[in-house]
């Protein structure tokens, strides 16, 4: 069963594990700059949103990479960019509508959200549950349920 | 090891950054953070320094677990001498701005000098440069950091900034970082505005600017305190749900709720100004005061608040940059401007903390000094004609007035900003001043609390809760249930609790993890991330050499044994109502065993035995 990252600001602090965590799975350092989800604050909303690359299907990115350094796994559905043939040219970054692959100076590569090989650093860290690893099909399920609950009009009779 | 062992000292004066390497002997014997910050300013300035000479100096440190994944590990400190109390200040604060900081490379920044014009630090990595703020100057903190982070079109910088406050030398101005978290108290933002260095902004990129020791045995650790941290009542469910706030309640219904400067130990609006009200729908729009809750760098606790007002309410009406959320009421800030003047006006008190984040300035020492004015004018002392406005106890329209004139140093606004020991003194009643050390008290009553009481008598930095929580055993039962009102023990349970604080505090961690964690749970992640002997042992040692190595440097500023001392309406006014009712504070039981436990002679002077045994 392919998963997906789900995200949810309702239970977002701001607290940045998710961050560290993601920064220690690729550079084994703590360094919220060079994470690949990044959390968005908005601050007169009193909101905070964490955002990263959603693993599309007909992914820009991929398309849009000259060298074809930028490959579909197919375990878990992510889309990883293959260092060794990266060459910087950033392409790639411009295609994205979301914004979600980044160029990094220190290595002259791009990087991307790669689903940690199927198993998210960022979703085991973060304390509020507001980073889920979920049914790639069933991502609405919690949203479904609420509503479900909401719109079941014997509820009070039952 | 979990230092960069990088220190920037920065020279106002001459303009310049210079790097040098941390002093590792000192970082073993003081961790971090408050301790080692300490050990360097008591090391390089004359303790009888005036605060705001140039002389003095400022410290921004951060704490070997600061910018890891350690839960809370984000807390840094700014240590000086301080301008309010004539003692030693060490004021922390959380947000993001320590852990960008020690993602930039740096544990320590020390500045000194005073810079001929307004500057502000922008730190950049290894790159440092003082840069010119005079257009910055006369801005609020939220201008100036929006202003930072256009000029240099980075959004990511984290900036920590004084607001009008520190500029005007509000004896108790705060530095505000990341909007609304600050380094509040004992006036640290007045000699950063004494120097002329309006902000230090950072931006830290650096993969491996330190190294943890064990990264194997730091995941190990660091998660089994997640775990505690989630598991416990206070901090699982009490304070992400009701923040600090939680203990309105429960502190006046003990009959420990100071009120009114301190006439009463009650107040009759607690509820209206607590954390249960700040989650019901306001009659007015519908909507609760509190949006969400927010977490520091790093934090699984969670306890901060984003509050939005009522844009209805008569302080912002017509003040639409008002209406968006913020950081909303913790409860020593409710408390001391709501309970302390005994107003019960929730959204009153929201916006004045809007202010004293936005201006920079504690809300604390400000809510307890307009507590003393108005009862400076209940007496008849204060008149009308010398305020500008009538000021009884109660009043939300005169509380606002004097949160948006203390800042900006305007009208009576300049003498609530010289603190409540100096407004009482210069008026001919220096017993109404409700402090320790120059410094007001913060929101638990002494006669109802013994055990706090000596801590506040003995706190280093003036009457402070955050030196030794004797709340902990004496209201929360942590770690055993004490009796309120008993003397006996306190001052050895006192020193435990200061010791463990102390280290706490030069760690990285916030005190808060407190209600959840022992020594015993502390220890394994200091041992994980540092290098050499961290056993729980060493830990409380480096704890007490911190406690002494303060009291040393008080003792050569000038204060005395005389100075650890309560205000006489505690010590011979018994509470009025309530549980407590009939009770004083009884410093004197406990004071001299305080003296011996911590190995001091009966001048409160330590002993040559002590200070050999603690190699200070």
């Amino acid at each position: 069963m392919q998963k997906s990252l789900h995200l949810d600001p309702n239970k977002c602090t701001g607290c940045l594990q998710c961050e560290m965590a993601c920064t220690w799975e690729n550079y084994r350092s703590f360094t919220t700059a060079k994470s690949r989800i990044k959390v968005f604050p908005f601050h007169r909303e009193g909101r905070f949103v964490p955002y990263t690359c959603t693993q599309c299907d007909e992914a820009w990115c991929m398309i849009a990479c000259p060298v074809d350094a930028i490959q579909r796994d197919a375990a878990t559905g992510a889309k990883i960019v293959l260092e060794a043939t990266c060459v910087g040219c950033k392409v790639c970054t411009i295609a994205c509508p979301f914004g979600t692959i980044n160029y990094v100076a220190q290595t002259g590569k791009v990087q991307k959200c790669d689903l940690c090989d199927g198993a998210p650093a960022c979703a085991k860290a973060c304390p509020t549950g507001a980073i889920t690893y979920v049914d790639a099909d069933w991502t609405g399920l919690g949203k479904m349920r609420q509503w479900a609950g909401k719109t079941d009009t014997n509820a009070a009779t039952a | 090891m979990a230092w960069t062992r990088n220190v920037l000292r920065v020279n106002l004066a001459a303009g310049t950054c210079t790097t040098e390497p941390l002093n590792m002997t000192w970082a073993h014997e003081y961790l971090g953070q408050r301790g080692l910050a300490t050990k360097y300013l008591a090391s390089e300035i004359d303790p009888k320094v005036d605060p705001f000479s140039p002389t003095n100096k400022l410290i921004f440190v951060t704490g070997p677990l600061t910018g890891t994944m350690a839960a809370t590990g984000g807390r840094y400190s700014v240590v000086t001498k301080g301008p309010l109390t004539g003692a030693i200040a060490c004021s922390n604060s959380g947000g993001h701005f320590g852990a960008e900081l020690k993602f930039a490379g740096w544990d320590m920044l020390i500045f000194e000098g005073a810079s001929p014009k307004p500057v502000y630090l922008l730190i950049t990595d290894g790159q440092a440069e003082l840069l010119d703020a005079e257009p910055l100057w006369g801005k609020t903190v939220w201008e100036t950091e929006e202003q930072i982070k256009k000029v240099h079109q980075d959004p990511q910088i984290r900036v920590a900034a004084i607001g009008r406050a520190g500029e005007n030398r509000v004896l108790y101005a705060a530095i505000v970082n990341d909007l609304h978290r600050a380094a509040g108290r004992s006036g640290v933002g007045a000699v950063m505005g004494s120097k002329n260095l309006k902000a230090v902004a950072v931006r830290g990129t650096r993969t491996n600017a330190y190294h943890l020791a064990d990264p194997e045995a730091f995941f190990a650790a660091t998660e089994a305190g997640k775990k505690a941290l989630a598991a416990n009542g206070v901090t699982g469910h009490g304070l992400p749900a009701f923040g600090t706030q939680v203990l309105m309640n429960v502190i006046n219904e003990l009959g420990a709720l100071p009120t009114r400067n301190h006439r009463d130990v009650q107040f009759e609006g607690a509820q209206a100004i607590s954390a249960e009200a700040m989650h019901q729908k306001r009659p007015t729009d519908g909507k609760a005061n509190l949006v969400t809750n927010g977490a520091c760098f790093g934090c699984t606790i969670a306890c901060g608040r984003i509050s939005r007002m009522d844009p209805g309410h008569f302080s912002v009406k017509d003040k639409p940059s008002y209406h968006g959320a913020s950081g909303g009421l913790e409860y020593e800030a409710a408390w001391a401007m709501g309970a302390a003047n005994g107003v019960s006006d929730l959204e009153a008190l929201t916006y004045a903390n809007f202010l004293c984040n936005e201006d920079g300035f504690d809300p604390i020492s400000f809510g307890a000094t307009v507590g003393a004015a108005m009862e400076l004018y209940d007496l008849g002392v204060l008149t009308k004609e010398e305020v500008g406005f009538e000021l009884p106890f109660g009043s939300a329209a005169a509380l606002v007035k004097l949160a948006e004139m203390t800042a900006r140093g305007e009208g009576f606004g300049k003498e609530i900003g010289l603190g409540s020991k100096r407004l009482c003194a210069k008026h001919g009643r220096p017993d109404l001043s409700m402090t320790v050390k120059g410094q007001e008290f913060p929101a638990y009553d002494s006669r109802g609390l013994q055990g706090m009481g000596l801590a506040y008598a003995t706190s280093n930095r003036g009457a402070c809760h955050l030196r030794g929580y004797m709340v902990s055993p004496e209201v929360l039962g942590i770690p055993e249930k004490m009796e309120p009102q008993a003397t006996e023990g306190k001052p050895a349970m006192l020193k435990a609790f200061q010791d463990l604080t102390a280290v706490v505090d030069s760690s990285g961690l916030c005190i808060f993890t407190t209600f959840a964690w022992g020594l015993a749970d502390i220890q394994p992640q200091i041992q994980a991330a540092c290098e050499g002997d961290w056993s729980g042992e060493r830990l409380l040692l480096v704890g007490e050499r911190i406690w002494n190595m303060e009291r040393d440097f008080n003792l050569a500023a000038g204060l005395t044994a005389k100075d650890d001392n309560l205000p006489p309406r505690l010590l011979n006014e018994p509470a009025r109502t309530g549980p407590q009712k009939g009770a004083v504070s009884k410093l004197g039981e406990m004071l001299p065993e305080y003296y011996r436990v911590r190995g001091w002679t009966a001048e409160g002077v330590p002993t040559a035995e002590t200070r050999a045994r603690l190699g200070v």
